[in-house]
């Protein structure tokens, strides 16, 4: 059995499934008992969404044009 | 078309010898036109303004060591490693030194924990996603920003990118058990930076109710 503090400190990993099936069940079991822990988790979840997401302004015209130009020169 | 296709097209167009050599600069071009978004988006996250002049190096190393690449699929793969080895002599140059990182400060640290008990938003009944609301994706860009690059990297690269731990390994040639440790502490320092960036501008104001 693990305390909030054993647990937070796996949740990441705990989403990222790099944790092992011990500390798996244990995180679990943990998050059955612990509304606190459950909210903390789902936080998470958000929180690592936002990470993931892209802005899509990514590759202005000016730079796709200059960078495939030097592509394009390559081996000329 | 497969690159291996475009080679075979091309090989029929010209004597053995130079058929080879242009055909393996097609094929270059042809992997660097399709990963050049990808790649642009990756630079953007690890160096900011300085994802053009990584891209260019990028492309320039990768042009030279072209005959390295064996495997057609492994194509993006392969060029997103170039790209992080380009980033790494900023990374040992970092604005911000990680020996200034109070680390054991940090380990305690939790966002979900420090809004709960900062309590931002008084009149609300769902403090901790109306504070993640107040990101827009480009402030969440400038948060991961603020993370010195040798956490940096592997958050964008398993988090954004969606590489293994293990791939990052590889890439930037240290042991897995590395990486994991620093995407631990990357994690930590960014829901850190995510309160500092909202105190600093001004995430956390909000008008009170009547």
């Amino acid at each position: 059995m693990i305390g909030c503090t054993e647990a937070v400190r796996r949740l990441w990993e705990y989403l990222d499934d790099t944790v092992d099936l011990d500390e798996r069940a244990l995180v679990e079991e943990h998050l059955a008992r612990c509304s606190t822990c459950c909210g903390e988790l789902e936080f998470a979840t958000e929180l690592r969404r936002m990470l993931a997401e892209r802005s899509p302004d990514d590759l202005s015209d000016e730079i796709a044009r200059r960078l495939n130009r030097t592509i394009e020169e390559l081996g000329t | 078309m497969r690159l291996r296709d475009v080679v075979a097209v091309r090989a029929q167009t010209a004597g053995p010898a130079e058929a080879v050599a242009v055909d393996r600069d097609e094929s270059f071009r042809t992997l660097a036109r399709q990963q050049l978004p990808r790649l642009v988006a990756i630079a953007r996250r690890l160096v900011g303004d300085d994802a053009e002049d990584m891209v260019q190096e990028c492309l320039l190393k990768a042009f030279q060591r072209f005959t390295q690449l064996r495997d057609d699929e492994a194509g993006p793969g392969w060029l997103t490693s170039i790209l992080v080895n380009c980033c790494r002599d900023l990374m040992r140059a970092g604005a911000r030194h990680p020996d200034e990182i109070d680390y054991d400060d940090l380990e305690s640290f939790s966002l979900f924990r420090h809004i709960a008990y900062e309590d931002p938003y008084p009149y609300s009944d769902s403090l901790h996603l109306d504070f993640l609301a107040e990101f827009e994706a480009e402030d969440v860009r400038a948060v991961v920003m603020r993370l010195p690059l040798i956490y940096r990297v592997p958050l964008v690269l398993v988090y954004m990118e969606g590489f293994l731990a293990r791939e990052v390994a590889e890439m930037l040639d240290v042991p897995v058990g590395t990486v994991l440790s620093r995407l631990h502490r990357g994690r930590k320092l960014f829901e850190r930076q995510m309160w500092e960036y909202a105190e600093e501008f001004g995430l956390l104001l909000r008008e009170e109710a009547p």
